[in-house]
């Protein structure tokens, strides 16, 4: 399998050139990574080529690295991350963007799969991503009236705010939140990795 | 003439139709749906959040509460990332094992969709029959893992312990005596094993009630047949998976076009739906029971042959023996390094999908070389199939869509997550 990605890789490297930072095969899957104005061009191509074929958009998602190796990241801060799956030519591939600037923006694909538009309203309701050129982009998960990104690395877990009951009012309140934030067990970074079939490690994007 | 304006209706969300908490705002034209609005994220728990939080291991529990009526595919599709990630891979006999308990996971997913989607369009009787085989299969688990649901079982490395040689027993109460616990225990007496067989004997018996109740049923045809019709490029363009693209007339299914486990050494048929309608995916769901079935027989004679380790003996990854633990100081490390810290992954990303019994649920991993994902993103089949809730209910009656929501299988767990 990890053949055919690697042989894959080389194809759409041929084909699209510079448009393409980069295509790297690890953990036997194929992620290629391309600048955020490529995506509609690149994405109906893979969708129409019968060589790609990816007729699905089975997952769209964003990422925060702000935290990333405990703040050792220096690439942009948001990245968007989509699944595609083709059920003719039975292969898969990640797309990933790389967006910078608060709001992030990259160019909504509703308009190439149509699955894209709850995953980018999550998106954009959980870290802030806006899709230009979504038809309805509101927030999804969340609560009417939340404020902030919670997926955020910066929001914290135990949230902002929390509800109660208020008898006086006779209605549901908020009110900032009463817990204290609790880490049980801390975040460490251990260079253990005796379980590495390929390797992996080095092919995380530092570009721009 | 006054204008005529469509009114709104607010379906949801404590509605005993919507499967859960889904508000529904529907656009009307009188009985006619206009827009089909679905309000989601009211079971909202932000798990892919908790999950960043804590050590890898200890959010498997989480991976029973998305969608909790398929409780052990759930898991699967977290540790096979995991396992991905590490490059591992549990010994066979816990392979054969998982496969089994997916499949069980199946019929059980497919027990409460028949269910619950015969109860909302009127067939009463469907749930309670329904509801007697669910308790069976949630023996299964209990045996296996002492909790009816959320199982945790899985663990990356194998599976949590071996099943057991014998099987839980009733005993008497005050309104039960000798010969009613007799009678209950009739097919307990021997292994787990043994009672699963014992169930799937019994089982296609049980799917052929249920067909001749529905499958010909008049009330039943004329409430699905022709309903919520989905054409395959549709299906594609929409991100359904699973029954839902298998009913529009693809032969698509993970276990057979990415086998993971030991699936590729399963013998099962894929059914495939002619109209892509209610009616047609009810079929395809049906005879996915009874191939769950063949495969959980096919384990079962092979679980019986060969027995051996179900985990791996990495004690980096799998806790140590309690013996061990007592005169081994090494033992008594590795087993406190696990519990507390955990083990770390390799920087890197992996996605990992399984054929759930609603569609393709993923699970997409980010590492950073720390002892908790970076980030965890949880495909749910449901959350793209309720997308669809627009596109498949736009022209129908209202009480068509209390029938699409049934055939989309929806559970809001996995949805909200």
């Amino acid at each position: 399998m990890s053949q055919y990605y690697t042989r894959l890789a080389e194809r759409i490297r041929e084909r699209y050139g510079d448009r393409i930072s980069n295509a790297v095969v690890s953990n036997g899957e194929l992620t290629v990574t391309i600048d955020k104005g490529c995506i509609q061009s690149i994405g109906e191509s893979f969708r129409d080529d019968a060589e790609f074929a990816f007729e699905q958009l089975i997952d769209l998602c964003g990422v925060d690295y702000s935290d990333y190796g405990n703040g050792a990241w220096e690439g942009p801060r948001f990245a968007v991350v989509y699944h595609l799956l083709s059920i003719t030519n039975n292969h898969r591939l990640r797309l990933k963007i790389f967006v910078d600037g608060e709001p992030p923006v990259v160019d909504s694909v509703t308009n190439l799969w149509a699955s894209a538009n709850w995953f980018e309203r999550e998106a954009f309701d959980l870290f802030g991503i806006l899709f230009d050129g979504h038809p309805d982009l509101r927030r999804i998960l969340t609560d009417y009236g939340f404020i902030g990104h919670p997926f955020r690395k910066d929001f914290p877990l135990i949230g902002q705010v929390e509800m109660r009951y208020d008898p006086e009012q006779a209605r549901v309140v908020y009110q900032p939140v009463s817990i204290d934030a609790r880490v049980n067990q801390p975040r460490v970074i251990r260079d253990d990795h005796r379980y590495i079939a390929n390797q992996p490690a080095k092919d995380m994007p530092k570009e721009k | 003439m006054p204008e005529i304006r469509n009114y709104t209706l607010n379906f949801g969300p404590q509605h005993p139709a919507a499967h859960g908490v889904l508000r529904l705002v529907l656009e009307m034209d009188g009985e006619v749906i206009q827009r089909a609005d679905p309000h989601v994220g009211l079971l909202h728990r932000a798990t892919e959040k908790l999950a960043e939080s804590k050590p890898y291991n200890q959010s498997i529990p989480y991976m029973d509460r998305l969608d909790y009526v398929s409780m052990m595919c759930n898991e699967h599709g977290y540790v096979l990332a995991l396992e991905r990630m590490l490059g591992i891979e549990p010994p066979e006999r816990a392979q054969y094992i998982r496969v089994m308990f997916d499949e069980i996971t199946r019929i059980l997913n497919h027990l409460m969709w028949l269910g619950t989607h015969a109860l909302d369009v009127g067939a009463m009787t469907m749930f309670l029959y329904c509801f007697r085989e669910r308790e069976d299969l949630m023996d299964m688990y209990e045996a296996v893992s002492g909790a009816r649901m959320h199982a945790s079982y899985y663990r990356p490395g194998g599976v949590y312990r071996d099943l057991p040689e014998r099987m839980p027993q009733y005993g008497t109460t005050r309104y039960r005596g000798a010969a009613g616990m007799k009678r209950m225990n009739e097919n307990r007496n021997g292994s787990l094993l043994d009672y699963i067989a014992d169930f799937a004997d019994r089982f296609p018996g049980y799917i052929d009630e249920y067909e001749t109740l529905l499958t010909d049923n008049r009330i039943w045809k004329q409430r699905t047949v022709g309903i919520g019709v989905v054409s395959p490029e549709r299906a594609l363009q929409l991100g359904f998976t699973g029954p839902m693209l298998r009913g529009s007339g693809f032969a698509w299914d993970l276990r057979k076009k990415q086998p993971y486990e030991v699936y590729d050494k399963m013998v099962f048929d894929i059914p495939v739906g002619v109209n892509g309608d209610c009616y047609d995916r009810y079929l395809v769901r049906m005879e996915e029971m009874r191939q769950s079935n063949r495969i959980i027989r096919q384990c079962i004679e092979w679980l019986r042959k060969n027995p051996g380790p179900v985990m791996l003996e990495d004690h980096k990854l799998a806790p140590p023996k309690r013996e061990e633990m007592k005169g081994d100081m090494e033992a008594l490390i590795h087993h406190f390094k696990l519990f507390t810290e955990g083990y770390t992954l390799p920087a890197g990303e992996a996605y990992a999908a399984v054929e759930h019994p609603k569609g393709e649920f993923g699970v997409y991993l980010v590492s950073d070389g720390a002892n908790k994902p970076y980030r965890l993103k949880i495909r749910a089949p449901g959350f793209a199939h309720l997308a669809a809730m627009h596109e498949m209910s736009q022209g129908h009656m209202l009480a068509d869509v209390v029938a699409i929501i049934g055939t989309m299988d929806i559970v809001f767990g996995e949805i909200d997550r």
